[in-house]
């Protein structure tokens, strides 16, 4: 005889339109026999009756669409950003409200250290909140004088180290002539570091070894955690160039009998032929298993925003800025397209800039052409620019789109003065156009960029508040109901995961995320608030760790 | 000595898809003379070295014939370059091949930041018959100008699928597209290996060994008759900072100077040019001293180089014709 649960629920919101709500649910094998009455639920046989979730609501496990694993992996360094943050055993980080705040947090952990040449690693630094002022060398020379000093900034493009650290990497020296390296009063650099290319002469020296980044998997288990800790079951990495030893790794490391998350792992277009990616994809497509899901293809269009590398239409950057840099050329992006339609291959571009975007549906369009393709779900990144009428090419083309929304908080005052200006501020990353004109819709983290956290996200796309407390375009708020929808099958669909996970009814995979509160009777205001006591995954129960 | 160990001089040759970077590398790896080279590319496409030059290869480094490499370097060309600097012996020279939309002005301006190279120039290859179209592609038109103003050399490459007519045309052009860049046409990206290598390897002078006169100095072999070259012996102390800048004149018609020589305070220094960028290190070996220098036939103007240099007392070496 199988074993059955059924729990017992304040309410169960099932994201299932024919039996919305619920107070129970039957579960065997990892599966859900079904939500509904006791009574009901009954039907399916000899049961046991679980009363832990009784002051409980239940949700579908959230699915974070667009996040990084190495969102786990930062939590090594010392958190020193501007807003409060939980570490995944669920520390809470006070932010840290000054440069001053921030450098007292570095010298703490510095005199935590015992070997002199050690360095202090800091991350989540974020000065745009510091007004005019910028972090400098001499700043960071003040947690330390004698060790290397590096703090990432909450972007993760700019890092800024003290003199020690430029000292180590050869760039304390005059006439060094780099547009992401600017220079101080006394011909020196003053420590700021912008870009990848500007960062990593420093990074090593500073504690941030790429090596290590690239396939990590303490990193991994403490992405886990995290999404323990924000109700998700199930997150995209998104993405890595996926070599055999990082695959194994996930592997191994997911196929744990408690590792509580489904991680669907993209492969990214790079250093690579299009003939042999799409080779490749379904190669990994086949190494998949219930917890590690492969063979999706993402491809980057172009930059971001905020580092003015986006691509953007006419009339470009609000402040002048020239326009951004194609990180793939179009007879690439086509021939790659052509390759994945004809071989049933997902793809997930990213674009950020509105130029961006049109290049995509251009190639999409020809591709389609040559191979027809009924259920493609191709899904356009971030596209925090598509504009309406993109839209509209987007649902004639059955693409999908995952928004981000989280940029309007910590972004959206910088956007609307500086990146794109007020206009097309207001109606960036334009959920409620995406929904009126059908394009399946899910909306990302980008963690460690911001904060995982699908619940925030959602709070986010429905009050668009900045950091400053602007309604940034009160046209494009969504309300909680299709919010709640885009956090769970919303994400779920673009993934093709949709008939496994993303509602909580019969035969779809046991996976709850735990609530304290009710997200549909908190508020809109106050979404973000909602505690998450912990998930179920394939029936296997994960409490968040109290904070310590 | 005390000076600074020596830096391995990069070339980065960019340039849109199909305009024949590839060719080019793969035509100066069979001109390597016993030049070490070591090629990073980027790019998505297909093997970019041909196979018969290949000795083996593994997942991320190509060995090839005569000590070269070539390594793929994704999204992480800094860690490559790091990397790349361990490697004993090191590479003589290294060829940067960037994707077709990437500045490469800005892929230069990133590896000098790193104490173990130095950037010798930007070459960008563009397609003869296409790249006045690209340059007016929705899309792309503007990288491709940026890719064309930010070079030190441009080699227009397919001149045989052109009429001679669009070739004056395009040489006006291209004036007002690359401002700052010296121009020679190529056919398969047939160039004369020196005008990226210089005239001579600053290896051998390193050891004191590499005498002038016993055949480091490489004339150029020019069948196409288009270029012509000059090496001098330069006995006297000259101030190299100046003499770089007035070589780097386009009165000179100079593409590619090369040297070592010794300055007005007794020092010897490197000299490195390729179109209007030079660069002046201290060179850390025991001379001769010398000077070579490659331009375009019809520009290349032997006695200014001369009058220059200063060169009263000088031993003209060789020259082509």
């Amino acid at each position: 005889m199988k074993m059955t649960t059924i729990y017992r629920a304040r309410r169960i919101l099932t994201m299932n339109p024919a039996r919305p709500e619920a107070t129970h649910v039957a579960i065997r094998d990892g599966r859900i026999l079904g939500a509904g009455s006791l009574d009901e639920l009954k039907g399916w046989g000899a049961y046991t009756l679980d009363d832990r979730f009784a002051d409980k609501v239940l949700m579908p496990g959230l699915v974070e669409g667009h996040s990084h694993t190495s969102e786990g992996t930062f939590w090594r360094y010392t958190y020193v950003g501007y807003f409060d943050r939980t570490d995944p055993e669920g520390r809470v980080w006070t932010g840290a409200n000054s440069i001053e705040a921030a450098v007292e947090r570095l010298k703490a952990a510095g005199a935590a250290l015992k070997d002199a040449a050690q360095p202090i690693a800091g991350w989540g630094l974020d000065p745009i909140y510091y007004g005019e002022r910028r972090c400098t060398r001499q700043d960071l020379d003040r947690a330390s004088p004698t060790r290397p000093v590096g703090v990432l900034h909450a972007s993760g493009h700019i890092l800024n180290v003290n003199t020690k650290a430029l000292e180590l990497c050869g760039l304390l020296r005059p006439g060094v002539d780099h547009p992401g390296i600017p220079l101080g009063a006394d011909g020196l650099p003053t420590g700021e570091l912008k870009g990848p290319e500007a960062m990593m002469p420093a990074s090593p020296h500073v504690g941030f070894d790429r090596e290590i980044l690239a396939c990590d998997e303490l990193g991994l288990r403490y992405f886990a955690k995290l999404c323990v800790r924000k109700g998700v079951t199930t997150a995209a990495d998104m993405a890595s160039q996926l070599p055999q030893e990082a695959v194994e790794m996930m592997a191994r490391v997911t196929g744990e009998p408690d590792f509580p998350v489904r991680v669907v792992s993209l492969r990214r277009f790079l250093s690579i032929a299009p003939d042999e990616l799409i080779k490749r994809a379904l190669e990994l497509r086949g190494a998949s298993s219930n917890q590690l899901r492969l063979g999706i293809v993402k491809i980057v269009v172009d930059g971001s925003i905020q580092g003015f590398s986006a691509r953007l239409k006419w009339p470009g950057y609000y402040n002048g800025a020239p326009n951004g840099l194609w990180y793939v050329a179009p007879e690439q992006l086509r021939a790659a397209l052509a390759g994945a339609l004809e071989h049933g291959v997902q793809i997930h571009a990213h674009t950020n800039g509105d130029e961006a975007t049109e290049l995509l549906l251009d190639c999409v369009e020809e591709a389609l052409a040559k191979h027809p393709s009924r259920d493609h779900r191709f899904t356009i990144q971030h596209g925090q620019l598509i504009n309406a009428a993109q839209f509209r090419r987007m649902k004639a083309l059955g693409m999908c789109v995952n928004l981000f929304p989280n940029h309007h908080f910590y972004w959206g005052d910088q956007h609307y003065a500086t990146t794109v200006g007020p206009e097309r501020a207001e109606r960036m990353n334009a959920c409620a156009t995406a929904l009126a004109t059908g394009v399946p819709l899910a909306i990302h983290s980008d963690a460690p960029v911001t904060p995982l956290g699908p619940l925030f996200t959602a709070w986010c796309a429905v009050n668009r508040r900045t950091a400053s407390g602007r309604t940034l375009g009160e046209a494009e708020r969504i309300s909680v109901s299709d919010a709640l929808r885009t956090i769970t099958l919303g994400a779920a669909y673009t993934l093709k995961l949709d008939h496994e996970v993303g509602s909580i009814e019969c035969g779809k995979r046991a996976d709850f995320a735990v609530l304290e509160d009710d997200p549909t009777e908190i508020g809109r205001e106050r979404l973000k608030d909602v505690r998450v006591w912990g998930t179920v995954q394939d029936g296997r129960i994960f409490e968040a760790p109290k904070a310590p | 000595m005390g000076a600074a160990p020596a830096r391995i001089p990069v070339t980065v040759i960019g340039g849109y898809l199909g305009a024949g970077k590839t060719t080019l590398v793969n035509h100066l790896l069979r001109n390597a003379a016993g030049r070490r080279i070591a090629i990073l590319v980027n790019d998505f496409g297909a093997l970019p070295i041909d196979a018969d030059l290949i000795e083996a290869q593994d997942d991320d480094l190509i060995s090839i014939a005569g000590g070269c490499v070539c390594c793929s370097f994704g999204s992480d060309l800094m860690g490559a370059l790091a990397k790349l600097a361990q490697r004993t012996p090191a590479p003589d020279h290294l060829l940067i091949e960037t994707s077709g939309v990437a500045l490469p002005g800005g892929v230069a301006r990133s590896v000098a930041l790193l104490a173990a190279f130095s950037i010798d120039g930007v070459a960008v290859v563009t397609d003869a018959e296409t790249v006045r179209a690209r340059t007016a592609d929705p899309y792309m038109g503007d990288t491709i100008t940026r890719q064309l103003a930010e070079a030190d050399l441009v080699i227009v490459n397919k001149t045989d699928l052109v009429t001679p007519d669009s070739h004056a045309d395009l040489h006006m052009w291209m004036a007002q597209a690359a401002p700052r860049a010296r121009v020679v046409e190529a056919v398969r990206g047939r160039i004369p290996p020196e005008i990226l290598f210089g005239g001579f390897e600053l290896d051998s002078m390193r050891a004191g060994t590499g005498l002038l006169s016993t055949g480091n100095l490489r004339p150029i072999e020019d069948a196409s008759a288009r270029y012509a070259s000059a090496s001098f012996e330069l006995p006297d102390a000259v101030d190299v900072e100046r003499l770089a800048r007035a070589l780097a004149d386009p009165a000179c018609g100079l593409i590619r100077a090369k040297g070592v020589l010794r300055d007005l305070d007794g020092t010897l220094k490197a000299l490195h040019l390729v179109g209007a960028r030079f660069e002046v290190t201290p060179f850390a070996g025991r001379g001769p001293t010398g000077l070579a220098c490659i331009g375009l036939r019809d520009r290349f103007d032997q006695a200014a180089i001369e009058r220059i240099a200063g060169l009263s007392n000088a031993a003209i070496f060789s020259k082509t014709p």
